[in-house]
């Protein structure tokens, strides 16, 4: 799995994704901390972060696209799938080595922190709530990039399913209500909310920790990988 | 060593292979021989993993490759058809990351890896970026790849395809040196290629083995007469007339004459008669010496053809 990890994580610096990544989701936490912050005055980056949620949806699949995708395109899996390493080995290596490209970003995030120790009083227990949920959401959106890219051969169809998929999940919340469910299927309402990554991230912006909600990232986030897993070993069986 | 048990794909409504047993037995160069479409591909991909069969089994040395991928895996290299190489990354750094997913011991890699280098002659390419290299290098780097680790079995498909003669005759003397000390498995659909290299065949069309045995076994197997092309120094009539007459003689055919004062003929004789001491005597006694007596065996052509086309039974 290091052996992977540390491939993927190589390559992400070999090719400009990793600097552009870096370089946007920086730039936009710059501009966002310039604009809630400095020029209006506020020590709280709630919003700064859950504006940096909407940016994730656009930039997280350049991130993971071609991770598995690109295997499968250039038929490198046949050099992974037949050496004595395991399918969920390949799959945890490469999520692994998205989410430290993407914690190196957040990382230059603590920039904006300084700033406001130094000029303002923190509230170290939003500010930790606030890294904590931007952190697994952002882990949440690799995962499902990971699950995406496994599912085809082509990156640019990769990124375009895992934008439609975390779009979904983001409106699925505000969607929910406006439709008009016959009362016996009110329950698909129900679950349409439960799903939905927005409010769960929501409240990490606003200083709450809540255990349920890191238990549901975490899981969101095993139960992702698990399918990404599955749909390789599936693909080994295929008679299509 | 691999024992290849009734093994079948099945893609959609058709059989990619059907039923397909042989073993691979250890040290020797097998060559698995086949047009293209046959299903050596899918084979191969079964052999060392990649793909998973619709029913029947692979076992190294009675461990299934199903229920031990690893312990499988980790005897077996092998060569795509298509080398699976990543192009941004050096050839040594991509041979460093095969020794690290094939469990190299760290402290052994750059030692193995110079060792490899050395072996398949890329040592002066190390530091190149693989996009960069030429076909017949990328081949050579997939080669290393396939030897990492120092598999016991070293697989290749179709390991010249696309390459000029000369990377060719490079690749092939590559091949039977790994084959000293290596159980090699080479799928082709070249003829010259595996009767050049290889010491038993495996042959399949659509799907199923239809012959395997040493080349010299399948040669003589096919036919159940023994053919040579003589030349002799004298006048083709009397010679033709003289030898006739030899017990044994199935036909004699006049190729007319390649040399001033010679002539050529095509003998086929009985399988279990031996003409050629009482042709030597009966043409010196002539006073025509022999210049050139040839044993004309089927050519590998003419047994590929007739074990794959359509229209004949199944040896």
């Amino acid at each position: 799995m290091l052996a992977i990890w540390k491939r993927e994580f190589q390559n992400y610096f070999l090719t400009p994704i990793g600097y552009v990544f870096m370089a946007v989701l920086l730039l936009a936490s710059g501009v966002f901390f310039m604009l809630y912050n400095v020029l209006s005055n506020s020590s709280s980056l709630s919003t700064m972060f859950s504006n940096m949620n909407y940016l994730f949806m656009l930039v997280m699949p350049v991130l993971t696209m071609k991770l598995l995708s690109e295997e499968k395109h250039t038929r490198t899996d046949q050099l992974l799938l037949t050496s004595p390493v395991s399918i969920t080995s390949i799959v945890c290596g490469k999520f692994l080595a998205a989410v430290t490209v993407f914690a190196l970003s957040l990382v230059g995030t603590f920039f904006n922190v300084i700033v406001i120790v130094t000029y303002s009083k923190p509230y170290w227990g939003v500010i930790f709530s606030n890294y904590l949920g931007y952190f697994l959401i952002g882990c949440v959106y690799i995962a499902i990039g990971v699950l995406m890219s496994s599912l085809t051969e082509n990156q640019v169809s990769a990124a375009v399913l895992t934008f439609g998929v975390n779009l979904g999940l983001q409106i699925i919340e505000s969607v929910a209500p406006y439709v008009n469910l016959p009362s016996y299927l009110g329950w698909l309402n129900k679950i349409g909310s439960w799903f939905s990554l927005y409010s769960r991230y929501y409240t990490f912006t606003a200083g709450i920790v809540s255990l349920a909600n890191v238990i549901y990232f975490l899981t969101f986030i095993a139960v992702m990988l698990f399918l990404a897993v599955r749909v390789i070993d599936k693909r080994r069986w295929s008679e299509g | 060593m691999i024992e290849i048990q009734n093994v079948s794909k099945r893609y959609g409504d058709k059989w990619a292979v059907k039923d397909v047993s042989f073993t691979i037995n250890k040290g020797e160069i097998l060559g698995f021989l086949g047009r293209n479409g046959a299903g050596k591909s899918t084979t191969m991909n079964i052999v060392t993993g990649y793909i998973s069969a619709t029913s029947g089994r692979v076992l190294l040395d009675g461990h299934d490759i199903l229920e031990e991928p690893r312990e499988v895996k980790r005897h077996i290299g092998y060569l795509p058809e298509i080398p699976p190489l990543y192009n941004d990354m050096t050839v040594e750094e991509y041979l460093r990351f095969v020794c690290a997913i094939k469990e190299v011991s760290a402290k052994n890699v750059t030692n193995h890896v110079n060792d490899i280098c050395e072996l398949i002659r890329i040592t002066d390419h190390r530091k190149r970026l693989i996009k960069n290299l030429s076909k017949g290098y990328k081949q050579r780097v997939g080669m290393a790849q396939a030897l990492i680790g120092n598999p016991e079995i070293v697989i290749m498909d179709e390991p010249t395809v696309g390459l000029d003669p000369k990377q060719i005759i490079e690749i092939r003397k590559l091949i039977k040196e790994l084959g000293e000390d290596h159980t090699v498995v080479l799928s082709s659909h070249i003829l010259t290629e595996v009767a050049d290299v290889c010491e038993r065949l495996v042959i399949i069309n659509k799907g199923q083995v239809v012959a395997q045995d040493t080349l010299e076994n399948l040669t003589r197997g096919i036919s159940d007469t023994f053919r040579f092309r003589l030349r002799v120094g004298g006048p083709e009539r009397d010679a033709q007339k003289a030898i006739r007459e030899i017990p044994g003689l199935v036909s004699i055919d006049s190729m007319g004459a390649k040399e001033p004062g010679t002539c050529d003929f095509l003998i086929e004789s009985e399988r279990d008669v031996d003409i050629r001491r009482p042709l030597n005597t009966l043409m010196s006694k002539m006073g025509y010496p022999i210049l050139m007596l040839r044993p004309m065996d089927l050519e590998l052509e003419d047994i590929f053809l007739q074990l794959t086309s359509d229209n004949e039974e199944v040896l």
